[in-house]
């Protein structure tokens, strides 16, 4: 059977028409051999009768109809795998981009993966932590989450990230974990604060880095995430690592997925973004988990910008309805020089719940959060009134709220880059704060820890 | 068998060609590798079919071969417990024969062909029955009695019936009936598009409680009624319907997890079989047919699972049980159906939903309902429907919303803020609604007190004046309030804070029996009565702000079960201390 043709009848975006084919499978892999025998990537999009529909990777610039050769290899996009991932650097779409030399795969992997069967899935419920109040306190992290960090162009997404995976640990155990990282898009200094970030702290050596800058192909980022992945099992599922995965931005995946989309003129969802973004998104965040029976794990933080700010964009909010809650930056916190600048009020793990308590952090652990987070809710409604009516409108109670508030953003939110709180002193910390009120208002604490812990804290300084 | 060949494939969608004599809604299987497909448009000898596992490494000219049968679900003893897929193939033996990941081809049928069930009749040689008839029963579960009935288009005389231990495909009864003998065993089969019959329809008149205070209280819905609760992401839909598949009194709970979490199934896999029913003491998984058709697994059959759920639901309501299906998210099903639509190229409605989606939302909750089941004895089941939806940006003007709201008789609207403010279930007082108070009335008046509706009514008007006072409070500050207003906002924040406020994860505040819940708003609004009646005798506002018995009012949540009795005895300790309020 014929696999190379010069048979291209339609170029447009990044798209690609081939007629005259034969046997040509739903989601090949293309390889197109340019006049100056440069060689780009692709995928079949779609495939009626002789016609098929091809994605390039790298754009369609250069290619030309009469002599461009298009060449279907039988198989999906394949990865190589060995534990020699570690420590390399490489493209979107997992080419070694480090000049280091090419992987000798122990086993090569279709980067699309499978489905997790939900029954195979082991429940997240170990804590993880992250030496962040903020985190740690009100939205614990457990091994095996989806938490995504919602930001904006110009806050300090990539030095949370960063500083989650230098800090992150699971309290009593030393065990084997790795770093994926997934760049899509993002400019040149941000990937080498990363890298040197992981340099700096050793973790490079135990990281898998894939990288595709803001100049590189932009269709290259739609593979990204899926490469990352297959390198996540991978080091999961048969090595037995604990993974963080951390990619970033997915906003400019979701933008990559969008040019194809239009390019296909598809009926567009919402601002144009396909229909089908959310089971696209799934497909990827899913991979992330824990699985019953093995050692490993994923946990997933994704970072993505919210254009404008605006949660109900589609990229956050599709990315919300998949995720395991959601970290969210405040442009207003980060003025107030407040770092991390965590928006703690619509700020959420999902997960918490059953990753914390007795001999995992503490007793008191949900008590505390579900008090802080009324405390500081009311305390922000306190705010917001006296901007209209004035401080001295407020009754004496309010007063307290609106006086909690202001601490509780500068000692608790607020810690800076370097500081790796331990979660003890993330919930003595609470309780310092809580002692503000007396314990009438304390009514989310239980009696029992009212008894043991209040007096305990009570005038102790911040 | 008659064959096919593909010409096209895109996504989950599959064209092929040479399928005339096909049918709609058949069930097909696609290229060697056997993937189960179903056929949604017939254009001369074309078949589009959507497929339900990935179509990735398929192409034109593989064969498509016609099994001549709709997509149809099994039923029977041994549906309750295990985990299946939308197409209702078992995931836990799935995961058995092919490791921790779904590939694809698989085949394995729904029900145990092996397994024997202990099979006691109730009917006996020479009795006339049709269809709906219970021939006799199975224990499935400890919880679950499993009635096996005759299906529905059979009537006839029983020439024998067995009693004993069969798997489901023995013959355990001969009817002969005018048009020749039937041989029926504890299987039958049935289309999921078409609703089971059922003899005629009956409004609801008995609540389905939830333990839940802000729905059983405030937006019931009734054993055989509908619901809907959307909210954006994050607000709580999923938690209230773990909740209700939890704690709601009905006898099998449905839950379709449709392209949602993974974590959340495995969540419900792990802790139901702990969660003991609070009736029997049997662990809740007894009850309950979990369908998982998550966000990361094919489109189509995720289309179908809320189709594969509701069928056997209906199968249980059939038996004369109160049923009741959650599906999370019906915005998922929704958006299936848009993505195989606009493969099809059909030309689209709003945000390019297909033009039937308000029809296909329709068809769904219409199957809900409180019905004389078919079957000489009249017994009635219920079969309640309780969908979340997932609205864009949490916006209510989504197309699934408002088809939804169309419909559905409950509307409990999940709210951002209230979310973020961890008031937790997010259910807006303000705009939910439910249309079965009127219809449930007699029932609570009777089983829970006299005076509950009063209650009621007057909780919410508090909240609608505190909503009013709030504004002023805001333009003006809360000096300008008069003590009987700051009495009003007072007692409002009571009933939000400690009676609408319900944490899911604390394990005494999860589940509110009704008695409990009438007297912890019973005890509320004495407070409310009492106090008012000492400030028109000139106490002082500010020192009824601050009485003890208040925050012994906030802990009454807590009080277990056992004791509801003591929240009553609290109203005494409200007595005392209001009268005892000094003047202003
Ligand atoms: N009744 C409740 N008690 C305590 N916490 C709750 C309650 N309801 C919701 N929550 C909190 O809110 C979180 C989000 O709830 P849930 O997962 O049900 O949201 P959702 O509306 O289903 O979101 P999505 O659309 O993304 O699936 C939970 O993880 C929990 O922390
Ligand atoms: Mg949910």
């Amino acid at each position: 059977m014929q696999r190379e043709y010069r048979t291209i009848s339609r170029i447009s975006g990044p798209l690609m028409l081939v007629e005259g084919v034969e046997g040509v499978k739903f989601e090949e892999l293309v390889e197109v051999e340019l006049p100056n025998k440069e060689r780009r990537s692709g995928k079949v999009l779609e495939i009626d009768r002789d016609k098929a529909l091809v994605q390039i990777f790298e754009g369609t610039a250069g290619i030309d109809i009469p002599t461009s050769k298009v060449k279907f290899l039988g198989k999906g996009i394949e990865f190589p795998l060995s534990l020699d991932i570690l420590g390399r650097v490489f493209d979107g779409l997992g080419r070694p981009k480090d000049g280091g030399p090419r992987i000798i795969p122990e086993v090569k992997r279709d980067v699309n993966g499978a489905p997790i069967n939900p029954y195979a899935r082991n429940y997240p419920n170990e804590f993880i932590q992250t030496g962040i109040s903020a985190i740690d306190g009100l939205n614990p992290l457990v091994r095996g989450q989806k938490l995504p960090i919602f930001s904006g162009s110009g806050l300090p997404h990539n030095h949370i990230s960063a500083q989650i995976a230098r800090q992150a640990r699971v309290l009593g155990k030393e065990e084997e974990f790795a770093v994926v990282f997934g760049a899509m898009g993002i400019t040149f200094e941000e990937s080498e604060f990363f890298i040197k970030d992981f340099t700096n702290t050793g973790a490079i050596e135990r990281a898998c880095l894939f990288i595709n800058l803001a100049d590189d192909p932009a269709i290259e980022r739609i593979a990204t995430p899926r490469v990352v992945f297959t390198a996540a099992e991978y080091l999961a599922f048969e090595k037995g690592m604990h993974v963080l995965v951390l990619l970033t931005d997915m906003t400019n995946y979701c933008e990559a997925l969008r040019e194809v989309a239009a390019a296909r003129k598809e009926i567009p969802g919402r601002r144009g973004y396909p229909g089908y973004l959310y089971t696209d998104l799934a497909s990827i965040y899913e991979r992330a988990g824990r699985i019953k029976g093995r050692k490993g794990s994923i946990t997933l933080i994704p970072i993505l910008t919210m254009p404008e700010d605006d949660k109900t964009h589609p990229i956050p909010d599709l990315t919300g309805y998949i995720t395991e809650g959601q970290v969210i930056l405040s442009r207003t916190l980060h003025r107030k020089k407040v770092s991390p600048p965590i928006d703690v009020l619509p700020s959420l793990s999902r997960l918490k719940d059953k990753g914390i308590g007795v001999n995992k952090t503490r007793e008191d652990h949900a008590d505390i959060y579900n008090q802080l987070y009324a405390a500081y809710a009311r305390g922000k409604e306190a705010q917001e009134l006296a901007v209209i009516l004035g401080e001295a409108a407020l009754s004496e109670m309010e007063k307290l709220y609106y006086n909690f508030a202001e601490i509780f953003e500068n000692k608790y939110v607020s810690q800076g880059e370097y500081e790796n709180r331990s979660v003890e002193e993330t919930l003595d910390l609470g309780w310092k704060l809580l002692t503000m009120f007396p314990t009438s208002e304390l009514k989310r604490i239980r009696e029992e820890f009212l008894a043991k812990y209040y007096d305990k804290f009570k005038g102790e300084t911040l | 068998m008659r064959k096919g060949r593909i010409v096209k494939v895109s996504g989950p969608l599959v064209v092929a060609e040479g399928m005339s004599g096909s049918k709609m809604y058949d069930v097909v299987r696609v290229s060697d590798k056997k993937l189960l497909g179903e056929i949604i448009e017939l254009k001369g000898d074309l078949a589009s079919i959507q497929v339900y596992e990935e179509t990735g490494g398929i192409g034109p000219e593989e064969p498509v071969y016609s099994t001549d049968e709709p997509l149809s679900v099994e039923l029977g003893p041994g549906l309750v417990e295990p985990i299946y897929d939308g197409i209702q193939r078992p995931l836990d033996l799935i995961k058995d024969l092919v490791g921790d990941y779904i590939t694809r081809g698989v085949s394995l049928p729904a029900l145990s062909r092996k397994k024997k069930w202990k099979f006691m009749p109730e009917k006996k040689k020479g009795d006339r029955v049709t269809g709906g008839d219970i021939l006799g029963e199975v224990q499935e579960t400890s919880l679950v009695v499993h009635k096996i009935m005759v299906p529905p288009d059979i009537e006839g005389t029983i020439e024998e019936i067995k009693k004993g231990d069969f798997t489901i495909e023995d013959v355990i009864c001969r009817v002969k009936s005018d048009d020749g003998l039937h041989k029926l065993t504890m299987m039958q089969r049935w289309p999921v598009r078409i609703p089971r019959p059922y003899k005629g329809k009956l409004p609801p008149h008995i609540p389905l409680t939830t333990g839940q205070r802000v729905i059983d209280t405030f937006f019931p819905i009734g054993k055989g009624g509908t619901a809907c609760c959307p909210g954006p992401f994050g607000s709580g839909k999923t938690v209230i319907q773990h909740q209700l598949a939890k704690w709601a009194d009905a006898e099998i709970i449905v839950y379709i997890g449709c392209g949602e979490r993974g974590n959340e199934m495995t969540d419900v896999l792990l802790e139901f079989p702990e969660l003991k029913d609070p009736k029997s003491g049997e662990p809740l998984m007894k009850r309950t047919v979990l369908i998982a058709n998550t966000s990361n697994m094919p489109v189509a059959a995720r289309e179908a699972s809320v189709y594969t759920g509701i069928t056997i639901a209906e199968y249980f309501r059939d038996m004369g049980y109160s049923v009741a299906v959650m599906a999370d998210s019906t915005s998922r099903w929704a958006e299936a159906m848009r993505e195989i639509s606009g493969r099809l190229e059909e030309m689209p409605g709003e945000e390019g939903y297909p033009a039937y989606l308000g029809a296909r939302v329709a068809e769904f909750y219409e199957r809900a309902g409180r019905v004389t089941c078919l079957g000489s004895d009249h017994r009635e089941g219920t079969l309640s429907v309780i969908g979340a939806v997932s609205p864009p940006g949490g916006d209510l003007s989504d197309p699934v919303v408002q088809a939804t709201l169309r419909v559905v008789k409950v509307f409990w609207s999940l709210e951002d803020k209230l979310a973020a403010r961890r008031h937790f279930p997010a259910i807006s007082w303000l705009n939910s609604y439910s249309l079965y108070t009127a219809d449930l009335r007699d029932y609570l008046k009777k089983e829970v007190g006299e005076d509950f509706i009063n209650l009621q009514r007057d909780a919410m008007r508090l909240l609608e004046e505190e909503a009013e006072l709030e504004e002023i409070v805001r333009l003006v500050g809360l000096d300008a309030l008069s003590p009987s207003d700051r009495l009003v906002l007072e007692v409002a924040k009571s009933i939000r804070e400690d009676f609408l406020h319900q944490n899911a994860y604390h394990e005494i505040d999860t589940y509110t029996s009704l008695k409990k819940q009438y007297n912890l708003l019973k005890l509320i609004l004495h407070f409310y009565y009492c106090s008012k009646e000492s400030l028109q005798k000139g106490a002082s506002i500010t020192d009824i702000e601050k009485l003890k018995v208040r925050e012994k009012i906030a802990r009454a949540k807590y009080i277990i079960e056992k004791d509801a009795d003591r929240i009553t005895d609290l109203e005494r300790e409200v007595e005392k201390e209001t009268k005892a309020v000094k003047n202003a």
